[in-house]
C-alpha cells in the first residue's frame, strides 16, 4: 500500500516537474515543424517554398512527369529490394548463430563485428568502400549497379539483425526442443517451428533495412556510378540548383512511404509469441 | 509389509517377484555443467532402473538434479560420464529426435502457430507415418484427452488445463516407449491439479506407457506413483513405493521432506537384525526399525509421524514420553497438538479426540512399529 502510493506519486511528480510540458512541446516543435512546413508547401500552387498562395497537386504531377525522378525512384527501389532481401538472409543467419548456439569464445566480438556499420562513421565506410570497389573494378573489369547493391546490403545487415535477434531472444527455446523431442531433425525444426515464429521479426527487419537503404546518401554518393542515381542523390542534386516545390512533393512521398514502413515495423515488432 | 532393510533388492523398492522388464536404465550417470574450477555437479554417479509400464517419479527440492536427469533421458543434455539405456539400447549420446521418448514440458511448449490438432499431429508427421494413420491417431488422442471439440482452436485460446491436455496428447501420439513429464502440473491451480493427477494416472493405465514424472510436490508424488526416487544435491537418497518412502524413510532428508514428521534425539542400544533398542528422552525404551544396518550404537535421530501418536494420561503405562501441551493447531478434520518434552524438544501429535487444556501435563504414546532410526 505504502509502496504503491509512493510510486504513483513519483510518476505524477515527473510530469509535474516545472518546465516538463514546455520542454516536451519545444522538442516536438523542433522535430516536426520543418517536416510540416515541407509537406504544406508541397501542395502550394506557386514556385515559392516560403510564400503560400493556393492549394494544388501540380508539383506532384510535375514530379510524376519528371523522367529524372522516375528513373531515380526505380533505381532506389531496385537497390533497396536487393539489399533488403540479402541483408535479411545474412541477418537471420547471424541472429541464429548468436542466439541458438551455446555461448562461444569471441561472442562479444561477433556482436561488435555484426554491428560495426552502425558505429563506424559512415563517411569512413563510404571512402573505404569506394577505394575497395575501385580496385575490384580494375582487377575484374566488371562494372554496374551490383556494387551499389552490395554496399547497401552490407550496411543494412545490422538494421535487419536487431529485430530478428530480439525476436529470437523472446522465443522460448523449449519450442524448438519440443520439436526435436517430437522427432524433427534440426533442419525440419528450423522450417516448421523456428522460421514461422521468426517471420514477424524478419518482416520487421526487412522494413527497417528497406527504409535505411532508401534513405542512404553518403555511401551511395561515393559508390554510385553514372546512371545509378538514387532518389536521395537526385534530390541532393536538384537542391544545388535551388529548392523547388517539386522536391517538396518527392520528399513528402518518400516520407509517406517511410511512415508506412515504420508503422508496419512497429506493429509487427509488437506482436508477441 | 516387506521388511525393506532385509530385502535383497534393498533400496530399489523392488521385490524379486515384482521385477519386470527394464525400460530405462541409468547407469552411474554424472552430469557436470561448466568446466574446470567452475564446474557444478548436477548429478553425481546416479543409477536408477525404471520398469516397463511403471509410473516412476523423481522427487526433490529445486536444484536436486531431477530435471537434469529427465533432460538427460530426453536428450537435451548429454551425460558427462555414464550410460543411459532405453529398452536395452544405449541412447545417452543420441540427439533428442532419435530417441523414442517424448516430453511434456513444464511450460507445455505448444506451437503457437499451429492448431490443437496440428500440434498433436506434429510428431507423427515427423515420423512420416501414412496420412490415414496420422488422421486416426490424432482423432484417438483428441478423444483420449477429451479435446475433440477444440481440435481447430489455436493454442493461445486455450485455458491452462486445456493446454496441459494438448501437451499430453501431443507427447503420447507417437506412442513413445517412455513419456517424460517435467513438473507439468505446477502451473495449474489446486483444484485443477487434483483433477489432472487422476487424469494422468488414467492415461498411464490406458496407454500402458512408462511415465517418468518430475515434481517437487511430495503429495503429488505419493498420490500418483508406483515408485518414487527421492533426490537431493545430485544424488538419489531412496527409491521405493510411496508407502515405503512414507513409512520407512531411509534418511533424515527423506523423512523431513515427505509429510509431517517428528524427528527427535535418542540413544541406540543393542541392535538385532533390522531392529534396535532405543532409549527415549525421559528414559522409556522401545524397539525401532533401523533404516540402515550400518547405524552404530550411541546418539541417533529417530522419526515418527504425528498421526501414529496418541495422547494418554501422564501416568498411563503406555506413555512413552511425558510433556506439557504447548500449542493446539486446529485444521478441520483434527488438530495438531504440540507437546513440549522435559528436554525442550517438541513432539507434534495429530488427533481428533478431545484434548487437555493448554499447559496441562500429558503422556504421548509412540507405538514402536512406527518408529524409524534415521541415517543423517
Amino acid at each position: 500500500m505504502v509502496d504503491l502510493s509512493f510510486r504513483r506519486r513519483r510518476m505524477q511528480d515527473l510530469r509535474k516537474q516545472p518546465g516538463f510540458d514546455q520542454i516536451a512541446i519545444a522538442c516536438m516543435f523542433v522535430l516536426y515543424a520543418p517536416i510540416v512546413v515541407l509537406v504544406v508547401f508541397s501542395f502550394n500552387d506557386n514556385r515559392s517554398v516560403v510564400r503560400w498562395t493556393e492549394f494544388s497537386f501540380r508539383w506532384y504531377a510535375a514530379a510524376f512527369g519528371n523522367d529524372g525522378i522516375r528513373n531515380a525512384t526505380l533505381v532506389s527501389f531496385q537497390v533497396a529490394a536487393f539489399a533488403t532481401f540479402f541483408s535479411v538472409i545474412f541477418a537471420t543467419m547471424a541472429a541464429l548463430a548468436t542466439t541458438r548456439t551455446p555461448a562461444f569464445r569471441g561472442q562479444t566480438a561477433a556482436y561488435a563485428i555484426i554491428n560495426q556499420p552502425l558505429m563506424v562513421p559512415e563517411i569512413v565506410t563510404a571512402v573505404a568502400t569506394l577505394s575497395f570497389f575501385a580496385i575490384l573494378k580494375r582487377l575484374t573489369g566488371v562494372t554496374g549497379i551490383g556494387y551499389l547493391m552490395v554496399a547497401h546490403t552490407v550496411f543494412c545487415i545490422p538494421f535487419a539483425y536487431m529485430p530478428i535477434r530480439a525476436r529470437l531472444e523472446d522465443m522460448n527455446l523449449s519450442l524448438e526442443q519440443a520439436a526435436a523431442d517430437l522427432y524433427a531433425t534440426p533442419l525440419r525444426v528450423f522450417w516448421r517451428v523456428t522460421l514461422p515464429l521468426l517471420l514477424p521479426g524478419i518482416f520487421a527487419g526487412a522494413m527497417l533495412a528497406f527504409v535505411v537503404s532508401l534513405d542512404d546518401v553518403i555511401i551511395t554518393l561515393l559508390v554510385a556510378g553514372p546512371g545509378e542515381t538514387t532518389l536521395p542523390i537526385y534530390i541532393l542534386g536538384q537542391i544545388r540548383r535551388g529548392i523547388t516545390p517539386e522536391i517538396n512533393a518527392v520528399s513528402t512521398l518518400l516520407l509517406g512511404l517511410t511512415l508506412i514502413f515504420v508503422t508496419l515495423f512497429f506493429f509487427l515488432g509488437r506482436k508477441r509469441t | 509389509m516387506a521388511d525393506a532393510a532385509l530385502s535383497p533388492m534393498k533400496g530399489t523398492g523392488l521385490d524379486e517377484a515384482e521385477q519386470g522388464r527394464d525400460m530405462v536404465l541409468v547407469d552411474r550417470v554424472t552430469k557436470e555443467f561448466g568446466r574446470g574450477e567452475q564446474a557444478v555437479t548436477a548429478l553425481d554417479a546416479v543409477s536408477v532402473r525404471i520398469l516397463e509400464n511403471e509410473f516412476f517419479t523423481l522427487l526433490g527440492p529445486s536444484g536436486c538434479g531431477k530435471t537434469t536427469l529427465l533432460r538427460l533421458i530426453a536428450g537435451f543434455e548429454l551425460p558427462t560420464r555414464g550410460q543411459i539405456l532405453l529398452d536395452g539400447q544405449e541412447i545417452g549420446h543420441l540427439p533428442p529426435y532419435k530417441r523414442p521418448v517424448n516430453t511434456v514440458f513444464q511450460s507445455y511448449a505448444l506451437f503457437p502457430h499451429m492448431t490443437v490438432s496440428q500440434n498433436i499431429r506434429f510428431g507423427l508427421e515427423m515420423l512420416r507415418k501414412p496420412d490415414a494413420e496420422i488422421e486416426q491417431t490424432t482423432r484417438a488422442m483428441l478423444s483420449l484427452v477429451r479435446m475433440e471439440a477444440l481440435a481447430n482452436r489455436r493454442t493461445d485460446q486455450l485455458s491452462g488445463g486445456q493446454q496441459q491436455r494438448v501437451a499430453l496428447a501431443r507427447a503420447l501420439a507417437p506412442r513413445p516407449k517412455v513419456l517424460l513429464l517435467d513438473e507439468p502440473l505446477s502451473a495449474l491451480d489446486l483444484k485443477l491439479r487434483k483433477d489432472m493427477q487422476i487424469e494422468l494416472k488414467r492415461l498411464q493405465n490406458e496407454t500402458g506407457i512408462t511415465f517418468v514424472f518430475v515434481t517437487h510436490d511430495q503429495e503429488e508424488a505419493l498420490t500418483m506413483s508406483d515408485r518414487v526416487a527421492v533426490m537431493q544435491a545430485g544424488n538419489i537418497l531412496q527409491i521405493g513405493a510411496p508407502k515405503e518412502i512414507y513409512n520407512r524413510p531411509a534418511k533424515r532428508f527423506v523423512a523431513d521432506f515427505i509429510g509431517d514428521i517428528n524427528i527427535i534425539d535418542a540413544t541406540l542400544g543393542n541392535v538385532t537384525g533390522a531392529k534396535g533398542q532405543v532409549t527415549l528422552p525421559g528414559g522409556a525404551s522401545l524397539t525401532a526399525y533401523l533404516s540402515d544396518s550400518s547405524i552404530s550404537q550411541g546418539a541417533v535421530s529417530i522419526a515418527f509421524r504425528p498421526e501414529n501418536l496418541r495422547l494418554v494420561a501422564p501416568d498411563d503405562a503406555a506413555a512413552s514420553v511425558i510433556g506439557q501441551i504447548e500449542n493446539v493447531v486446529y485444521f478441520g478434520s483434527g488438530s495438531n497438538v504440540h507437546v513440549r518434552l522435559e528436554n525442550g524438544t517438541t513432539v507434534v501429535v495429530r488427533t481428533s479426540d478431545s484434548i487437555g487444556a493448554l499447559d496441562a501435563r500429558t503422556g504421548v504414546e509412540i507405538p514402536e512399529e512406527h518408529v524409524q532410526v534415521l541415517v543423517d
